[in-house]
Formats: C-alpha cells, structure tokens, sequence
C-alpha cells in the first residue's frame, strides 16, 4: 500500500496528552486506519479542530490542520470545503464543541450538506476545563458545574443532526472498533455532510463524579449497552433506559452543497 | 483602450466592486442593516466571476468561513455592521494570530446593541481598533467618497495580503448609503501573499522571512499548512514558552506598525497656514471640508487633517500637519473616540472634541460653530 497509518500521523508529537483511559486515542487510530484504507493523500486533507481535549487531535495529525476557537470548527471547515472542494475535510469536535457552544454552526452544516465529515467524541463533560457539565451530560448527572446533579435534559446529538437534515448520520463507541474504523470510512466516502459520534468516556472527572465502576467495568458497559437499531427495537422498555444505537443511523442519497452550487455558477454565467 | 466602467452608486456598491476587482472570490456574510447590499451584490456578482456566496448562520461562522477559504487560497471578505462586528471579534482574533489575511468591513450604525438600526455613527472606531481580545496591532481604513470604498477596498485586500494579516474597512451608514459618480478601475495594482518556494519537508508555517512574515501555504498544496489560534512556534504548533510567546506577539505587532508609513493615507485641506486645524474621518471629513471652505470665506483659517487610514493612526503626518496650528478641533459622530487619540499625539496642543450621537450626522453649521466658538 502506497500510505501507511504511520503517513498521517505525526509520530514525532507522541506520546498524547490524553489522560490513561481516555478513548481520543481509540478514536484517532480509528480515523487514521479509515484514511489508510481509503488510501487518501495526506496532503489532500484538511482536519480542523476546536477547543477541548479532543480539539488536541490536529497536534498528531500529518495532514493539513486548521485549530481555531471553540465551536467553530464546521464554519472553517465550510469555508475550506466550498472553495477546495477536492479536499476531504473533518471536523473533530468533542460534545463541548459541536452542540454545546456550536450547535447553531453544526444544525447549519447539516442543512447545508456540504462534504464534510464531522467526528464528534462524546464524553459527557467537559475535560480539558476540569470537567463541567455539557449538552451530553446525562440528566442528574455530578460535574464539577452540577455537585448535586444537573437538572438539564442532555442533548441526542444524532437526532438533533438527523432533524436538521443531515444525509448521513452513524454512531459507534470506543469499545466497537473495527465497527467505528468501518463508520468513518463510510462516512468519508458519502457525499455530503456526514455525522459520526464517537461515544467515549472521560475516567478522570465524568466517570469519577458519576461511575461506580472499574474501566474495564466501563468498557463491558458500551460493549453491552450500545447496541444495532435492529436489536435496540426489540429491547424491553426497562432497558431502552440505558441501551443506546449504534451504526449507521440515516444514510441517504442527496447532492452535495457543491454540486448544486455548480448548477448555480452555470445560470449565473450564461445569464451574466 | 481603458474599459473603466463610469457608474453611478453606493459606497457599498463601490466597496464590493473593489473586492472583485482585487481577486475576492469568497464571501460569507450574515444580512445586516446598512451594509446587507454588500452581501446581495456579492451574492449576485460571485457567481458570474466563478466564486462563492455564502450566506451563514451568523457572524461568528461568517468570519471562521472566510478565514477557512482563505487558508485555502482563495481571496475572502464580509461586511457587516456594529452588532455583528462585535460578533465577528471572536475569530477576527483567529485571523490576527493565525496570519489568515481577509477584509471586514463594517458600515458603522448607531449604537450601542441593536441601537438605531439605519442611522449612521462613527462609534466603530474603538472597537475596530481594540475590539478583539489580547495584544494586537491591526489595518483599519476609512473612506469617505464612494470612489475612495473602490480604491481603498482595493486597498484593504492587498495590505491583508502582503502582511498575512485580516484589515478592517470602516465605512459609515452615509458614506455606505450615499450614490456618487464613481469609477471601477479597469487597471489596479493587486498584491498576492507570498508563498513558501523551498523543499516541502522544511516549510514551517509561521517562520518569518527578514520581512517578518511568513509565506503562506494553501490547504492541499504540496506543503503541509497548519494554521492555528493558539500561540504558537515556527511550526505551528502550541508552544507555552514565555521567550517564544514574546517573539510572537511581538513579530505580529511589528509587522504592521514597522510598515505604518507603507500603509497611511491621508488628506489634507488648506493646512499649511491653518490656526485651527480640524481633524475628521469618513463622512464627518467632507462636513467638515465644507466647514472649512465657509469659515476661509468669513477669514478664518481652519485647515482639514483627514486619515484614510485611521490604524495605526498616521501620528507623524498629523504631528506635522498640526505644527503651526493653535488649537485642534476632532468632530465625530460619537461621544468622544477619536479625539483621544489625537489627545495623546498632540499633548502640547489645546484639542477639542465636537461629538453628536443621536443617529443624525454632524452638519456644516455645527462644525463652523464649534470652531468660531474654540478660536475666541
């Protein structure tokens, strides 16, 4: 193979900085063993990032990177995708990033449908600031913003995009690996805006406020409470409770911002 | 043969016509009074040129858009008012340390908030110079005919390009509004960015030339382009360093006040005997040009100071201007921004400030008032 996972990685920056336990890491082997399958340029792509801890993953990155401030990365990404449209671009967000302080540009981007492949790694608080509470943090749920539990309903980012029209949409864990590389390169290869929320975990504030539970523990919990729609419809109701979808979630043939925007330059110029 | 095309129209008009014709190919924007014919003409002329419009959802993604498209090659710009302008700070900061060069421009309207939506002020003037938070220098330009939002739009794209640095174009709802005979110039000087030349495996984003700026590589050259907001090395990537966060904002801030004299414009009127001297920007400066000619019929020597380049204020120019002038007069339709400014400058000089901020402009009577009041 003409790419290695080792070309889009920057090797030289590891060790990460992320905290023992913490599934970024699970998450960036998944998106680079997705663009070595694929077998995509490294200079052809362009990942931006925000802030947060998964905002870091650009720091390892060998590809072309764009970090900016928190929330913003699918604006700069828009403006990067429309004009180079031969570019694959992402946007990796945590949960602070993409619906927390961003929501407004991530409803846009899925209506818009422009090429773009947003990750989002869900870990249900906000780690880099010292664990406050997010739009993902689970009802009632302790962090560092909520002592004794948060009263605010969290946020279902995959039915939020879904609502705002985005054309594909995919869930997969930290503990479902091979499912998660397989749901990038996927979501890579669709044309148009694409969705994939990493559920992952963050040990050192959310799960020590709110797990009573070992890592390993943790991770038997995505492994048996992440589960297909198919499975997920059958499930009695006492457990739809805590079980959650994984896998492709909406994926539908539509034309991308870009495409129709051709159309537009056509009628623009044979009327100019 | 010149195919210079003779119009007839608005500031803003003139302000996205002289984008076009520096290269701009990207607009994102957000519609907001008096500056939304910018985004309608750019949302009609991008197209025929072959270029984008983009209509965001507000102002904050409207300026991380441009900034993205010009990270990728591509000429950028938006125009906006006050309430987005103050939107617009957040990633206007992102342009300033990550060295993406775009134009802004706002047509300033009365404030503060959502104030008086279609009526002019000069209350812009700060927050284009301090608006975005931490150490920074910054290009702001001010027009104040509707020929000078061609020339001076020209301009701000090609200071934005030889300094790797976002510039302001601050025009105000009258200059913005008013229709004037103007000209799009068939021939224009237009400066690209420079981009790196060496082997590929060397290029470091942010390592300055002796120039102090850094050639710029697009997203999906050959060269691996990293941009990013937070401080950082010649690599681009965060460094925490105290001696490496000196050199950078420092290097930021120099490039563009070691070339102040390169980027200043200004006009004069009838200065060089002038005991009064008036100092004014965009429309105030033509009231008070007017103010000027009236008050030389009545036999008194008022002069007109005007910056088109209003930051970095032109400090020499004005120390030299103001030499023979015994008191100094700043109108402006705000409560007082300018005058500061002028203040620090010319600290031996008796400096009045003539400020209106009630949604209307300052008239010719106003001016010639305020100044026979100071000369007693």
């Amino acid at each position: 193979m003409a790419f290695q996972v080792e070309d889009y990685l920057r090797e030289d920056k590891l060790p990460h900085i992320w905290c023992a336990g913490c599934g970024h890491g699970i998450t960036v082997r998944a998106l680079v063993e997705a663009l070595a399958g694929l077998q995509i340029d490294p200079t052809s792509v362009v990942v931006t990032t925000g802030i947060g801890c998964f905002g870091k993953a650009d720091d390892y990155l060998n590809t072309h990177c764009f970090h900016g401030t928190h929330g913003r990365a699918l604006a700069f990404a828009t403006g990067i995708k429309v004009v180079k449209p031969e570019l694959t671009v992402f946007a990796l967000m945590g949960d602070g990033d993409s619906v927390t302080i961003g929501g407004n540009h991530l409803i846009h981007a899925a209506r818009r449908n422009v090429d773009i492949t947003a990750i989002v790694a869900n870990n249900q608080n906000y780690g880099m600031t010292g664990g406050q509470l997010s739009a993902t943090t689970p009802e009632g749920s302790r962090t560092t913003t909520s002592v004794y539990g948060t009263a605010e309903p969290e946020m279902d980012l995959c039915s939020l995009v879904a609502a705002a029209g985005a054309s594909f949409v995919a869930r997969g864990t930290v503990y479902h690996v091979t499912q998660l590389q397989k749901i990038i390169q996927d979501a890579i290869q669709h044309k148009g805006f694409s969705f994939v929320e990493v559920v992952t975990m963050c040990p050192t504030y959310f799960g020590r406020y709110n797990w009573n539970q070992t890592l390993i523990e943790r991770m038997n919990w995505l492994k048996e409470n992440a589960v297909s729609k198919a499975r997920y419809d059958k499930l009695p109701p006492e457990k739809k409770e805590s079980a959650f979808m994984i896998g492709k979630l909406v994926e539908k043939d539509t034309e991308d911002f870009n495409t129709k925007y051709q159309r537009i330059l056509q009628k623009a110029q044979n009327q100019g | 043969m010149s195919s210079e095309l003779i119009k007839f129209g608005q500031g803003n008009e003139a302000c996205a016509e002289g984008a076009f014709k520096a290269g701009a190919r990207f607009y994102a924007g957000y519609p907001i009074t008096p500056s939304s014919e910018i985004a309608e003409i750019a949302s009609r002329r991008l197209p025929q040129l072959g270029g984008i419009y983009l209509q965001m959802e507000d102002e904050l993604g409207s300026m991380a858009a441009i900034i993205g498209a010009s990270a990728s090659g591509v000429k950028s710009f938006t125009a906006t008012s006050g309430p987005g302008f103050s939107l617009m700070q957040e990633n206007l900061g992102v342009a300033i340390i990550g060295e993406v060069p775009c134009v802004v421009i706002d047509v300033q309207r009365s404030g503060p908030s959502t104030g008086l939506a279609t009526k002019p002020a000069q209350a812009d003037i700060m927050q284009a110079r301090w608006g975005t938070h931490g150490d920074h220098a910054i290009v702001v330009l001010y027009p104040s005919t509707v020929q000078e939002c061609f020339d001076l739009t020209v301009e701000a794209f090609n200071i934005a390009e030889m300094l790797r640095s976002p510039v302001i174009l601050l025009t105000d709802e009258v200059v913005g509004h008013m229709r004037e005979k103007f000209i799009i110039r068939d021939q224009v000087k237009v400066i690209d960015r420079k981009k790196p030349t060496g082997p590929v495996e060397k290029y470091l984003p942010y390592q300055p030339d002796e120039d102090g700026i850094p050639p710029m590589a697009a997203f999906g050259d050959k060269y691996r382009m990293r941009i990013t907001s937070s401080t950082h090395g010649p690599d681009g990537f965060t460094n925490s360093n105290p001696v490496n966060a000196r050199q950078m904002i420092e290097r930021l801030y120099k490039k563009i006040m070691d070339r102040a004299d390169e980027i200043t414009y200004i006009k004069e009127y009838m200065v060089d005997d002038a005991d009064i001297l008036i100092v004014a920007c965009g429309y105030t400066a033509r009231v008070a040009k007017a103010a000027v000619k009236q008050l030389r019929n009545e036999g008194i020597k008022a002069g007109l100071f005007h910056p088109l380049t209003i930051w970095p204020f032109p400090e020499k120019q004005l120390k030299k201007a103001a030499l023979d002038a015994e008191k100094i007069l700043v109108p402006e339709m705000n409560l007082g921004q300018l005058v500061y400014e002028v203040e620090r400058i010319l600290k031996e000089k008796e400096v009045f400030g003539l400020h209106k901020s009630n949604g209307q402009p300052l008239f010719v009577r106003e001016i010639v008032d305020k100044v026979k009041e100071v000369a007693k």
